[in-house]
């Protein structure tokens, strides 16, 4: 239940980063903050299943996440840095990295099975949430065609993630 | 007739490149003995991995790995760090 709601709020979170957009779309450094924001919110999420799990796969997994999410955020750090743009702080960012911090502390009380079920869980929901808001509003709304690209490989890396993430919690039912 | 077939027999290095999270081809013909040389041109890691588990080798960022195909049939092989990356090598006997 937990889950299923901060799935809700991060998806609120980054659908109001469209209608934060009602009026005006989200700008470059705003988006390439939130784009940012999410990569570290599961790097974050991955360093405590690695600290946590006890199960293979689930550690594989996780080790996944922190290599495959430092290197999309490497990139785009560099990209930001070649284009001369500050990444801007926003409320989405603000409400992504709000709602993160509580769900690392819902699954902190949570050990053996019960974490990893919930973490996986949560991978699940959260990478359907990002790839949802990447495909109908960031990437849209990018204006730099690197930036844009950039986004655009960052989706296929996180549909991977998803689906990888659906084997895994098909797994440990 | 017998050298030239010796001659078509003969072991090949098969390109196999990586950008985007595509495989390219997505479908490979190759025979007993050729080798698969997969060329990583993005910026995350990526596996090739035989979906019977008979093989599964690892490719670096903007590195290649070889990979030496032993037996004939038709493999199905996706990255197992993407699985929505899948492709299919046919392996003719040599």
């Amino acid at each position: 239940m937990l889950i299923r709601s901060s799935a809700a709020i991060a998806a609120a979170c980054l659908i109001s980063a469209a209608a934060g957009a009602q009026s005006a779309k989200p700008t470059d450094p705003q988006i390439a903050h939130i784009a940012y924001t999410a990569g570290q919110i599961d790097i974050d999420a991955a360093k405590q299943a690695q600290a946590k799990t006890t199960n293979k796969d689930v550690r594989t997994f996780a080790d996944d996440m922190v290599r495959d999410h430092s290197a999309v955020n490497q990139q785009a750090l560099d990209l930001v840095k070649k284009l001369g743009v500050t990444p801007e702080d926003n409320d989405t960012s603000r409400a992504l990295s709000k709602q993160a911090t509580e769900e690392r502390a819902t699954l902190a009380k949570l050990s053996g099975p019960a974490f990893d079920k919930a973490y996986v869980k949560n991978e699940v929901a959260y990478h359907k949430t990002v790839n949802g808001a990447l495909a109908s509003t960031l990437i849209p709304s990018a204006s730099n065609p690197e930036l844009k690209g950039l986004l655009g490989t960052g989706l296929k890396i996180f549909q991977g993630h998803q689906e990888h993430a659906e084997h895994l919690a098909a797994e440990l039912k | 007739m017998l050298a030239a077939g010796w001659c078509t027999a003969r072991a090949e290095t098969l390109p196999v490149t990586i950008n985007g999270l595509v495989f390219a081809p997505v479908e490979i013909h190759a025979k007993v003995g050729d080798i698969i040389n997969w060329i990583n041109q993005d910026f995350v890691a990526h596996a090739a991995t035989a979906r019977g588990g008979e093989w599964d080798v690892m490719i670096a960022p903007h590195q290649s790995t070889s990979l030496k195909l032993n037996r004939a049939g038709r493999i199905d092989f996706y990255c197992r760090f993407h699985p929505n990356m899948r492709g299919t090598i046919v392996i003719a006997p040599e």
